[in-house]
């Protein structure tokens, strides 16, 4: 087959190279993950820096509530009142998801069984399918009624209606996360637990949920990264009206859906067309220190096990 | 111990006039900081079966893996020393393929690839180019003819070899080491899977392949290494207690009261 | 075990009672779902009819079918799976098959993290930024799909990533033995033993960029437009968007319509991830070894 001669210790034939090659080609797919990154870094900076260096007082941005970018005299560009819709919603959503979608992991991976256990996931991987323009529209002309009905104020579109839309959007990514932490327990645990006479009860709450928590933590930040980054529902549902909530029954505007809604009617490189990429920048900081952030706390358990 | 004159040639040293295929030169493995083997040195010579005895976890299984540099692959093996194969260092070699190719591997866990069964066999050839339909038939028939395996297999060429039995996988694996045409085909504890007749069987194959390959058998099977093996090294907690001719090391002709209380069973 | 017999019974019904909490909190999860699905079909199933599906949209949106939209979601997706496929398998074969355990691979693996948590909005200024204005693609089908390859390539990663590591590690040192190059070995031996698992994967990206809004919105898709596109140049209409746009932009729609367009657009979706699920399950119902 080959010469036995032992000359050829140095002869690369085709499949070497191909394999060079190849090697190559894969390598500019591997990091095509670190392109995208730092491109979407440096295109949303681009656009926006120049802004916050020149025009924007930071302070202003911080602690104004009002965002007037198209007024002629005077445009200010106060983001709190954004960033309090987008707190309030996330935050009313994690209230209504964390706690059903942690009862609904641990009934699925502690309790359920066999035909149920497999109908149960395929249903909230399902769900977690459902494209959030449908969740906006649902909470357009479904929960908005329902809400008018139900607690007699004359606007459905608020916070409630939101947080609840984000919280069914977010539960079944949380369920599925949290389910799949308490499935990285190993099973002697549970067997250990269970040799001593506990109940399935005991065994998941004294052995699994702590040896889980980092897993659950991060379920939950990633829950709360992708409320953050919502855009379509939270524009259809929360009633994009700018306002620092007192209450639930108030309608207020997001940091996404600013942009999505006025993106489209500024000028490329105006100021209010900056100053969208400014909120941008001020999202995509926020959830990347959110997903740092779950990911050191997952590393967590992986250093542990 | 050497006590006759004449037999000092085939004591650790090699036969005089015989080519040596492979030599191991102060040869250390370790995992990150443990170390599975220190300081070995040996020569195994063409056309001789070398067994390898030893308890487990004596080395045995990180030796073969140095020879054919499957430590590339496991980023915390290191590997120091010389391996020296047809008198050339292996980490010299740039094309470790080819290498790889003329060192043909059984390991104990049979690993059928999920291919068929023909193309378990035929991948080999065809991976260095061989597309010819009748040199490829004439090459799988003969490696599973010789791996004893033939007969059982030849109506069924095209189903998947990962779901064959341990055994008939384990001969599998024997026959694909084979279709590399080896020069050097190391065996590690080739018999675990296999049932005894067969291992009667692939182990007559083995005296025959000796003709044209060299032969390093891994066994923990004291016997084996007596039926087969031409010298025998003994292999523990990753040292090299003695190489000897096999007969020596049976009959008690030897240095180290270690390696006769192993052989005859007197370990633990 | 002796003395406890009450403490045995107390821990049982407090068992049972627990196990009855969760499964309620689960149910309350997915029954609100189920109930809106359920209507969503009751008031947009009237709507359905092969008119519907195969004419352009008249007067002003507020008659007539959805072909467009349609069409041009398959544009999006189609253009979409073109670009982000071949990067996506590259990516997964290099992490899975090449990399070692280095500094490069953890930062490559928090680009991917990272970029699966980037807010759909944020992809979308970053598809005008970069795609629309500094390539000079213009708000088309390419920016858009662009957009939509870079949102769902860590999909496309993780889920291959997964399928390549299910073939046993076993199986590549057996070729490496024999002499193989690792392309070789993953030619051989690897892709045809994982592409099935890739293909789920990439029929499940299919039914998360269809149903895509944010970041096609000012890439590419457009709010009317009865034509269907000729070239990836064009403009074009999208369900999603289309959705979005006459339940909220435009006066006097009929009440149906909307739950229409939302029905085609989530049995699109859900249809494409139910296949992705029954093809899975099938798979692992086939053993190959």
């Amino acid at each position: 087959m080959e010469a036995s001669a032992a000359g050829d210790f140095d002869r690369r034939n085709s499949s070497w190279y191909v394999d060079k090659v190849v090697q190559a080609l894969v390598f500019i797919g591997g990091i095509s993950g670190i392109l995208c990154i730092l491109g979407i870094f440096v295109f949303i900076s681009k656009e926006g820096f120049g802004f916050i260096a020149n025009t924007i007082d930071i302070k202003e941005f911080f602690t104004s509530p009002n965002w007037r970018p198209t007024s002629e005299e005077n445009p200010t560009y106060g983001a709190l009142a954004l960033i309090a819709g987008t707190a309030s919603v996330t935050g009313l959503a994690m209230v209504v998801a964390v706690p059903f979608s942690l009862g609904a992991a641990i009934y699925i991976g502690e309790f359920a069984r066999g035909k149920t256990r497999e109908v149960l996931k395929v249903l909230v991987e399902m769900l977690a399918a459902i494209p959030s323009v449908v969740w906006g529209f649902i909470g357009l002309s479904i929960m908005n009624p329902v809400i008018i009905d139900l607690f007699d104020v004359p606007v459905g579109l608020n916070v409630l209606n939101a947080g609840v839309i984000l919280g069914l959007m977010a539960a079944p990514i949380m369920t599925t996360i949290a389910e799949d932490a308490l499935k990285a327990v190993p099973d002697h645990y549970r067997e250990a637990a269970e040799a001593m006479g506990a109940t399935r009860w005991q065994v998941t709450f004294r052995v699994v949920l702590p040896a889980a928590k980092n897993g659950l933590v991060a379920a939950v930040l990633l829950g709360v990264g992708r409320g953050f980054g919502e855009t379509m529902a939270v524009l259809m549902a929360s009633g994009h009206s700018i306002n620092m909530p007192d209450s639930i029954f108030d309608s207020v505007r997001a940091l996404t859906a600013t942009i999505a809604a006025e993106l489209g009617e500024t000028a490329v490189g105006s100021d209010h067309y900056q100053a969208l990429f400014t909120l941008g920048i001020f999202l995509f900081a926020i959830t990347f220190v959110i997903n740092l952030a779950a990911d050191l706390v997952l590393r967590g358990i992986r250093k542990e096990a | 111990m050497v006590t006759d004159e004449g037999r000092t040639a085939v004591d650790g040293s090699t036969r005089d006039g015989a080519e040596v295929k492979l030599s191991v030169r102060d040869l250390s493995i370790s995992y990150g900081d443990k170390t599975v083997l220190s300081g070995v040195s040996f020569d195994v010579e063409e056309h001789e079966i070398f067994g390898i005895i030893g308890p487990a976890n004596s080395g045995k299984t990180s030796f073969l893996r140095a020879l054919n540099r499957m430590d590339d692959f496991i980023p915390e093996m290191q590997v120091e020393g010389e391996v020296l194969f047809n008198g050339m260092e292996v980490r010299r070699w740039r094309n470790v393929y080819a290498l790889r190719r003329r060192i043909g591997v059984v390991f104990p866990l049979p690993v059928g690839l999920p291919l068929s069964i023909y193309d378990n066999v035929a991948l080999s050839p065809q991976l260095s180019g061989i597309k010819d339909k009748t040199v490829l038939d004439e090459t799988v028939e003969r490696c599973l003819r010789r791996a004893a395996l033939w007969d059982e297999v030849k109506d069924r060429l095209d189903s998947l070899g990962s779901l064959l039995s341990g055994g008939q996988q384990q001969r599998l694996t024997i026959a694909r080491a084979l279709s590399q045409e080896p020069e050097l085909l190391l065996l590690d504890e080739f018999s675990i899977a296999v049932d005894p007749v067969t291992t009667m069987r692939i182990e007559d194959v083995l005296k025959e392949l000796k003709q044209e390959m060299t032969i390093i058998l891994v066994t923990n099977l004291v016997q084996q290494a007596r039926r087969l093996a031409d010298r025998t090294a003994f292999f523990l907690s990753g040292e090299l207690v003695e190489v000897a001719a096999t007969e020596d090391l049976f009959t008690g002709q030897v240095q180290d009261a270690r390696s006769r209380d192993y052989v005859e069973g007197r370990f633990g | 075990m002796f003395e406890t017999t009450d403490l045995n019974q107390r821990n049982r019904q407090v068992e049972s009672r627990v196990k009855t909490l969760f499964l309620l909190m689960t149910l309350l999860l997915i029954l609100p779902v189920l109930v809106i699905l359920t209507m969503l079909v009751i008031k947009g199933g009237p709507m359905l009819s092969i008119d519907f599906l195969f004419t352009e949209p008249t007067q002003g949106m507020t008659a007539g079918g959805i072909l467009p939209a349609l069409v041009g979601t398959v544009w999006l997706v189609v253009v979409a799976l073109l670009a982000s496929v071949p990067f996506g398998v590259a990516a997964a074969l290099y992490l899975s098959e090449y990399a070692a355990d280095n500094w490069l691979t953890r930062i490559i693996n928090l680009a991917i993290i990272n970029l699966a948590g980037v807010p759909s909005i944020v992809h979308a200024l970053f598809g005008v930024g970069a795609f629309v204005l500094f390539f000079r693609f213009g708000t088309s089908i390419l920016a858009a799909s662009l957009t939509l390859a870079v949102m769902t390539l860590p999909v496309v990663i993780v889920s291959t990533r997964e399928a390549l590591q299910a073939v046993p590690h076993a199986f590549r040192e057996a070729c490496w033995n024999m002499g193989a190059t690792r392309w070789q070995t993953i030619r051989r031996v690897v892709l045809p033993n994982s592409i099935s698992g890739i293909l789920t994967g990439v029929i499940l990206e299919v039914s998360r960029t269809a149903g895509e809004t944010a970041p096609i919105m000012f890439t590419g898709a457009a709010f009317y437009l009865p034509f269907l596109p000729q070239s990836v140049y064009d403009q074009t209409m999208a369900m999603s968007l289309h959705l979005f746009v006459i339940s909220t932009q435009v006066p006097d729609v009929p009440e149906g319509l909307p739950y229409g367009v939302a029905l085609v657009l989530i049995g699109m979706v859900l249809s494409m991830n139910a296949l992705s699920i029954a093809f899975r399950t099938y798979l692992r119902g086939k053993k190959k070894w």
